[in-house]
């Protein structure tokens, strides 16, 4: 048994499952974005801000924000071990990877929920 | 006399007690070899031929015959047997190299101290907790068949030594042989430690590490592929915790 004390959940498979689950979100989000802009060839603001107006559109963003989150940890995590080897570099590295994280996902959110 | 052909190589070198005509860092040599012409001479019959020449080059062997594992090694960039991998295959000069990633001890042997400890860990032996039937613990030939791609392996350990995931992390990550071997206690219904086998390996390291570059089943000289092995194990350690 190995574990990772700054991996996201300390268990391979539960990793394993959160990058492929937030994989599919990412997907998604990204395909139904470019659809939106597709169907909006002259969009302008307020078309924008009345997608972001809709409750579900907020959630379905923040899903994507927190899969962002959960994607980046896991898999930055794993480039870490991989290539950084002195540890107190690695410790350093991913200290500042998770804090980054978790500052991205409270301004996101501050930003989504922002919108009047 | 059969008309010859020189056939040439260049060999990793490294002998760290090496005197004061050779360096004792690592360095390529190169080597040329007479062999009657159009011969389908085995790599490692050529090398034992070298040997002649120079007593001081060091590999191991043993069955000649792809049975033993012990001659895995680097051969034009590509893990393999000398024993049987065709020279005629082979692009010359033939550079040997020994098995990446692996400590070098002399010349093409490694240390092959990590991989058998990743062995080790999976407990390759079969565990069953219920009393010994009289006779033997018997098997239905479909059970059985379960085990075919998985037993087969000689342990050479071309592909832990090809795998980028066990290359960074030797220590940690169980590395394709020692996983292909984890499933084959895992798939044998006679074997009773199957759930505690699986908690053993679901922490991020030793299976999540493969990263299925496949570089394992590319490699394997006995055609086995750990990389399936693996996907079986992580598709068992689904039906079990989902
Ligand atoms: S799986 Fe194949 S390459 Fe790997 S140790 Fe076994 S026989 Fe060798
Ligand atoms: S498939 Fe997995 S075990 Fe095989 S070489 Fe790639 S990372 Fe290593
Ligand atoms: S010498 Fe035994 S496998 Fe090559």
């Amino acid at each position: 048994m190995v574990a990772g004390v700054l991996s996201l959940t300390r268990n391979g498979l539960r990793d394993w499952i959160l990058q492929r689950i937030s994989a599919v979100v990412l997907a998604v989000y990204a395909i139904y974005l470019i659809g939106f802009l597709l169907m909006h060839p002259y969009l302008h603001y307020l078309q924008w801000l009345a997608l972001f107006h809709h409750t579900w559109f907020r959630i379905f963003s923040l899903l994507t924000l927190v899969s962002i989150v959960m994607h980046a940890w896991i898999g930055i995590w794993t480039v870490f071990t991989d290539y950084v080897h002195p540890y107190w570099l690695r410790g350093i590295l991913q200290t500042l990877l998770v804090l980054s994280l978790l500052a991205l996902l409270f301004w996101g959110i501050e930003i989504l929920w922002g919108i009047y | 006399m059969a008309e010859m052909e020189t056939i040439k190589f260049s060999i990793y070198r490294y002998q760290p007690e090496a005197g004061s005509d050779k360096p004792n860092r690592p360095y390529m040599e190169d080597f040329q070899l007479e062999v009657p012409k159009g011969s389908d001479m085995m790599l490692l019959t050529a090398l034992i031929q070298l040997k002649e020449q120079d007593e001081t080059i060091s590999f191991r062997r043993a069955c000649r015959e792809g049975v033993c594992g012990s001659d895995g090694m680097n051969i034009n960039g590509k893990n393999g047997l000398a024993c049987i991998t065709h020279i005629s295959e082979l692009k010359q000069p033939i550079v040997i190299r020994p098995l990446p990633g692996f400590p070098v001890v002399r010349d093409l042997i490694v240390d092959m101290d990590q991989f058998y400890q990743q062995y080790e860990k999976v407990e390759p032996y079969l565990k069953n907790h219920q009393p010994p039937p009289g006779t033997e613990r018997l098997q239905s030939p479909e059970d059985r068949a379960k085990l075919d791609g998985l037993y087969e392996c000689i342990l050479c350990a071309c592909c832990s030594s090809s795998c980028p995931s066990f290359w960074w992390n030797p220590d940690k990550f169980i590395g394709p042989a020692g996983l292909l071997q984890a499933y084959r206690f895992i798939a044998d219904t006679r074997d009773t430690a199957k759930a505690e086998r699986l908690r053993n390996l679901d922490d991020p390291y030793s299976v999540f590490r493969c990263r299925g570059i496949m570089n394992c089943t590319s490699v394997c000289p006995k055609g086995l592929n750990p990389t399936k092995a693996i996907g079986e194990i992580r598709k068992e350690m689904l039906k079990e915790e989902l």
